[in-house]
């Protein structure tokens, strides 16, 4: 293969006169292609995948980055067994996700409901209802805290109107996750609610007219149309709300950092923790690969499931 | 136009134009709507889920207006008594928010730029040309899209402290400009693309790179939006990797620089609702103006998931 032959793509006026014509475009076309791929390949390979590889290295090693790194084998893994703060961690990730994720999907779905019902100003109040997707976690988590402030707080002095004696939310052991939860309800339900109008959108209106016609009340409709051609939406919501949940990470740093007594501290923040307050790289690493492992398992029992209970009409 | 509706990729393309059609906002209102006090109940239903939502945001507002004395006050007030606008030059002057304003769009606009501009020049090549690995090599940037971002924070941070790059805008920026998601969702976008577009294109003499920027590039405008503004946005609100990475005043970000406030004067409720909200306007402001783009991002991935 000469240089002249791949140099690059060239105009019609120095089409090849030699054969096989066919070769000489495929390579031309390769070449382009790994020109088009260059920056973005070099990038992805270093900053990417090159440390998605490196974290399996990295798990096998002990290395607190000061001194040279020596080989630990399978230790740091075997070390998670016994380690009492990692299990009550998986556990509280656990808990925040199985709550968080079913309460996301409900508030978002009757939310989505809410603004298909043919409103004038539906766009506006879909803008609205966006808003706290699109702020800063840590920032209006400030004024969660706020909120939940024990004593004439904005949170307990509404429930003190209907006769509740709010607990003091972030500082109790039994409330903390709760709380958390429900800052993250309010702060992620947006995404679902924009995924479901798309989907509500998607169905044709004729399947209800002919449902009413039929005779189906309005809950029937709800139950035999709408669920069934939501359900490829509601998969995808779940899919990327578990994921998303299991990586937990801002609002628990800002607003409970953790405690009280462990009870908030989430796999991501006990990671952090490992890593860059204790700096044992090798054993936040193996950490790392567990959550993945987790979030793989779960992923692909999802992935299972959807075959038996999601409608697809293709 | 057409573009427009082909972005689910995967099929949904003519799905997509057959559901705008049928949904024009008649065929969208559940058909046993019908009196008029449902409908006001609806409205009321709407407004209330509004205010409701919206609370937080508000609250944020006021307390950041409240003197010293009402916000520390052992038990919170809601409306301010009067209303303190110097709050905001105190920020100011308290900790260097216009730095980290500043920062945060250094560091949310350079990962926004590297990763469109380098993923849409790779997807193309993953669209429309043919070579041998294309497969494998899709596949391995594919993969790359279900690791959490966790598992490659612990390799990122020792790549770039080996590098000296800690607490520098290389080592801010490059470790996160060049995720899949971009090269994945172009892909999807211009595979919807007709190929006669640029078939004509060639026919009048064009090369690739000529076909890639005259034809692809405009008809993308569209999808390259979407992934800019979801991007920029979650870039504004990254808060572990600048955690980790910055360690001055110089690269810091607001979200870095709100929970250090927050650990230093962690009391001061109307300075640290001032700083949240200063913070959150920009965010907000972007939002409003990119909103379409925002949704169709929304939707896009969520019609992708099929």
């Amino acid at each position: 293969m000469t240089v002249q032959t791949t140099a690059g793509p060239s105009g019609p006026s120095q089409r090849p006169p030699d054969p096989p014509p066919r070769w000489r475009d495929r390579d031309r076309q390769t070449l382009a292609a790994w020109l088009f791929l260059l920056p973005s390949l070099v990038g992805f390979a270093v900053f990417t995948a090159g440390p998605v590889l490196a974290a399996g290295v990295v798990s096998l090693l002990d290395w607190n980055l000061f001194s040279p790194p020596a080989f630990a084998g399978p230790r740091n893994f075997a070390r998670l067994a016994g380690d009492a703060t990692f299990w009550s961690a998986l556990g509280n990730t656990a808990y925040f996700t199985f709550a968080s994720v079913p309460l996301t999907i409900v508030v978002s779905l009757a939310l989505a409901l809410l603004l298909n019902q043919g409103l004038r100003r539906m766009a506006v109040f879909r803008s609205l209802l966006l808003l706290p997707y699109a702020t800063i976690t840590v920032a209006v988590a400030f004024v969660w805290v706020w909120l939940y402030i024990p004593h004439g707080g904005l949170v307990n002095t509404v429930l003190s109107a209907f006769g509740i004696d709010g607990p003091a939310w972030l500082v109790s052991e039994r409330w903390a996750m709760p709380a958390l939860i429900a800052m993250s309800v309010w702060k992620g339900f947006g995404f679902g609610m924009v995924v479901f109008l798309a989907g509500l959108a998607a169905i044709p209106g004729q399947l209800y007219e002919a449902a009413r016609i039929d005779g189906c009340g309005p809950w029937q409709s709800f139950r035999r149309i709408t669920l069934p051609m939501l359900s490829p939406s509601v998969f995808f919501v779940v899919v990327t709300a578990i994921i998303a949940s299991f990586q937990v990470f801002d609002q628990a740093l800002v607003m409970t950092n953790g405690g009280p007594a462990w009870q908030t501290t989430t796999l991501v923040m006990y990671i952090y923790r490992t890593a860059f307050e204790n700096y044992d790289q090798g054993y936040a690493a193996a950490q790392s690969l567990v959550l993945f492992a987790f979030i793989a398992v779960i992923t692909v029992i999802q992935f299972r499931l959807q075959r038996r209970l999601v409608h697809y009409d293709h | 136009m057409t573009t427009e509706l082909t972005v689910g990729g995967r099929g949904t393309a003519k799905r997509g134009a057959a559901e705008r059609r049928t949904s024009a906002p008649a065929a969208r209102a559940a058909p046993w709507r019908s009196t008029a006090a449902s409908g006001k109940l609806l409205v009321f239903a709407c407004f209330l889920v509004t205010a409701l939502t919206l609370t937080p945001i508000v609250m944020m507002v006021l307390v950041a207006f409240q003197s010293d004395a009402e916000s520390m006050a052992a038990r919170p007030s809601f409306w301010p008594s009067s209303w303190h606008w110097e709050n905001l030059e105190r920020v100011f002057t308290l900790i260097p928010l216009g730095r980290y304003l500043l920062n945060t769009v250094i560091f949310a606009a350079g990962t926004t730029l590297l990763e469109t501009m380098t993923a849409a020049l790779a997807a193309y090549a993953f669209a429309r040309l043919e070579f041998p690995g294309r497969g494998w090599l899709f596949g391995a940037y594919l993969a790359t899209l279900m690791v959490p971002t966790q598992v490659t924070l612990i390799p990122q941070f020792i790549l770039v402290a080996k590098l000296h790059a800690v607490d520098t805008w290389a080592g801010m920026i490059l470790p996160h400009a060049f995720t899949a998601l971009g090269v994945f969702l172009l892909r999807q976008f211009f595979l919807g693309i007709p190929r006669d577009y640029e078939e004509a294109a060639r026919l009048d003499g064009a090369n690739r790179w000529q076909t890639f920027t005259r034809v692809i590039l405009p008809l993308a405008v569209p999808a390259i939006a979407t992934l800019a503004v979801f991007k920029f946005i979650s870039q504004w609100n990254n808060l572990l990797w600048p955690l980790v990475v910055s360690n001055s005043d110089a690269t810091r970000t607001v979200a870095v620089g709100l929970q250090v406030f927050q650990q230093s004067d962690g009391t001061q409720w109307n300075l640290l609702l001032m700083a949240a909200t200063i913070c959150t306007v920009p965010l907000i402001v972007i939002f409003f103006l990119t909103q379409r783009w925002f949704v169709r991002g929304i939707t896009m991935s969520g019609l992708g998931g099929r």
